[in-house]
């Protein structure tokens, strides 16, 4: 009898080309995605070492994060941002790298344009310089964030430096009640093991709720993942995720696509293998989250009133009263009810098809408020294209949102999409850093799309599930 | 490829940040990430928390004369969370920081950092706050990080202080960027690649490689 391993063990064992001198691995990186932000300079740093790019078919390139998504004619408005598509266009056309370019009817953010043209992959390594390439876990691969020499490193030798990680399973059982969802999930699992609970770990996120979720649901849990302090975390493969793959442009095709089924089934985790932690949490104890602070960790439930600072634990209440002040939230009141000035539906963390769905489910014959501006960015022209065939889009424009092209926008504003001054916006993204979404004073609240929407209508932090009228029984 | 010299003793004057979870959008705003180089960084580190909307500096610890010249940055925990923008690291570096000592570390900005031959050391809560106060009252103090004896010397006082072993390692052998070793391993490489079906396969129906 084989020892029972988990997956991250078997991929990670699968991927380690040698140890080095000082004690990390060699860990071989089977897919790589790259970006027009984190990738010019490692280009750059190729070029002075006169070194190459080791695997051209294993790299993809899109660009995402400096888009305008109102238009994208060319030259760009902001000739930095011009100049570095033209940079990432160039060194893709010099090394011979697949670019889903602006004009290309899969551009999108790197981690929706991965999944939906099959690249990811179960019992893979991917590595992009970007922290939300943990998303991409969702299909039981190992993939993680990287800094840009990292980038230089897989770009010339395919290959890292990488401490192996311990693993924690973070199992959620019960039901998510209505109104409820993927977002909350992580939100509560950020909240409760901290934002730095991750670090050194990978996360293996199981259980039933995690097992009965679509894949779009499982990116949304992994692609947080980061934002809990571990670098990567993972969905074991199974049959939605199998079944989300079949037929797309980079799956495997006919006898290949069973070869590969069998082998992705092997590599989930087996049953009894050891896990350095496990945390076990309660769907029905997770209510709508929604974040009041500077950090993703900063998070209470809908109904939960803004911390103080005298009820917080001694060694946060400097953060406390910083966030606080930041926020201008006053503590101990509820956060229901907080003006809201923007709308944003979109990023890598809630910008697929169901989330857009889902909110034009319920805006459908209701109006954004007057005082909210309110942006609806697909994560990836798929998406795009998917959202107008269905009417979605329709619905969306037709409640006051504006309906864009695809990319990070106001997730972190490299592109025109900014806030402006200190105004609060209730956001489907990942994260609410002081700063984030383009002014030094402009506030976010971190949320799921459905509760995106539901403070557009209102303009103000609301509870779903009252302003939708979903199934009140279910209230926390 | 590219001779590294061994880093085992940063000296230098420090300058203390409080803070847990100082994130790399504090660090270094998404606008200065428009870029195609990392030049110029170190003039936008902390950009918004040392200018106020009208341009105008704030008591930010970096504002302060009497810190300026530090090499050495003192913090609290999870410092670098966020995003994995090496831009945050090239921008603290690239202003004259040779160190970081804190009480822990976001990993990718930790290894971002060793790979630039900039030191990432963890520290006591109480001791980063007693070097903080030895440097509040006296700037031109300087501290002596050694590496190898994990510790740093400060005013005739010993901390102790902890860098993850590989780190350690790679920091003292001179072998902090690892892509002279990496290229070493090519031939390795080749064999784990030979063993991975999914490398093999054809993915795509589509042409590779090159723009469409």
């Amino acid at each position: 009898m084989l020892q029972a391993k988990s997956l991250f063990e078997k991929v990670w064992d699968a991927h380690a080309v040698r140890t080095l001198a000082n004690g990390q691995t060699q860990l071989l990186i089977g897919t790589h995605l790259i970006h027009e932000v984190t990738s010019p300079q490692a280009f750059g740093m190729i070029r002075d070492l006169k070194l190459s790019v080791r695997m051209p078919h294993r790299t993809f390139a899109t660009v995402d994060h400096i888009v305008p998504t109102d238009q994208r004619r060319e030259p760009f408005d902001d000739p930095l941002a011009d100049a570095m598509i033209k940079e990432l266009r160039h060194n893709c056309a010099a090394f011979g790298i697949t670019f889903f370019d602006l004009g290309n009817d899969r551009q999108g953010i790197v981690h929706m344009v991965g999944p939906e043209v099959g690249i990811t992959q179960p019992g893979t390594t991917i590595a992009c310089g970007d922290s939300h390439t943990s998303t991409h876990g969702a299909f039981g691969a190992i993939a993680f964030g990287i800094g840009t020499s990292q980038v230089r490193d897989v770009l010339a030798t395919q290959t890292l430096a990488m401490n192996r990680l311990k693993v924690r399973r973070i199992k959620v059982d019960g039901q998510l009640g209505p109104g409820v969802y993927a977002k909350d999930v992580i939100l509560h699992i950020i909240r409760t093991l901290g934002v730095k609970g991750g670090l050194g770990y990978a996360y293996e996120y199981g259980g039933e709720v995690i097992e009965r979720m679509s894949m779009e649901e499982r990116m949304t849990i992994c692609n947080m993942t980061i934002e809990g302090g571990a670098r990567c975390g993972y969905v074991n493969p199974d049959d939605t995720t199998f079944a989300y793959l079949e037929g797309r442009l980079y799956a495997p095709k006919g006898h290949a696509w069973h070869e590969a089924v069998r082998h992705w089934r092997e590599v989930a985790s087996d049953p009894g293998c050891h896990y350095d932690d496990v945390v076990e949490i309660r769907a029905e104890e997770i209510a709508p989250t929604v974040t009041w602070g500077i950090n993703p960790g900063q998070a209470i439930f809908i109904g939960e009133t803004v911390p103080t600072i005298e009820g917080s634990p001694p060694e946060e209440r400097i953060a406390v009263a910083e966030a606080l002040e930041h926020m201008q939230l006053t503590p101990g009141t509820p956060i229901r009810g907080t003006p809201v000035d923007v709308a944003f539906l979109g990023s890598c963390t809630n910008a697929r098809l169901s989330d857009f769905q889902e909110a034009a489910r319920y805006l459908r014959g209701r109006h954004v408020h007057p005082r909210v501006k309110a942006i609806a960015v697909p994560g990836s022209q798929l998406v795009r294209r998917r959202c107008e065939e269905l009417g979605i889009a329709e619905v969306l424009r037709g409640a006051g949102f504006e309906w864009r092209d695809a990319g990070c926008s106001m997730c972190l504003a490299m592109n025109p999409d900014k806030l402006v001054g200190d105004q609060l916006c209730a956001s489907s993204s990942n994260r609410n850093f002081k700063g984030r979404q383009g002014s030094a004073s402009g506030r976010t609240v971190l949320m799921s799309p459905v509760m995106v929407a539901a403070a557009a209508v209102t303009g103000e932090i609301s509870d779903a599930r009252e302003v939708f009228g979903v199934a009140q029984e279910a209230m926390v | 490829m590219i001779a590294l010299e061994p880093i085992t003793r940063i000296r230098g004057t420090g300058v203390y940040l409080p803070g847990d979870d100082i994130d790399t959008d504090r660090i270094i705003p998404a606008r200065f990430l428009k870029c195609v180089t990392f030049d110029g960084l170190g003039d936008h580190l902390f950009q918004d928390v040392r200018r106020t909307e009208d341009g105008s500096p704030t008591d930010h610890p970096l504002n302060n004369p009497r810190f300026r010249g530090a090499t050495i940055m003192l913090t609290g925990s999870n410092f670098g969370c966020g995003s994995s923008r090496e831009h945050a690291p090239q921008s603290i570096y690239r202003f004259g920081f040779r160190a970081i000592i804190a009480e822990s570390f976001a990993e990718i900005f930790f290894g971002n950092s060793i790979t630039l031959g900039m030191p990432c050391l963890t520290a006591a809560r109480q001791d980063i706050h007693a070097m903080a106060a030895a440097i509040e009252e006296r700037p031109t103090l300087e501290l002596d990080i050694d590496i190898a004896a994990a510790e740093v010397r400060l005013a005739g006082t010993r901390f102790p202080i902890h860098i993850d072993a590989a780190a350690r390692d790679a920091l003292l052998g001179g072998r902090w960027d690892p892509i002279a070793e990496l290229i070493e391993g090519k031939a390795a490489t080749d064999v784990t690649v030979a063993g991975l079906p999914y490398l093999k396969m054809t993915t795509s129906t589509e042409g590779e490689g090159g723009e469409r």
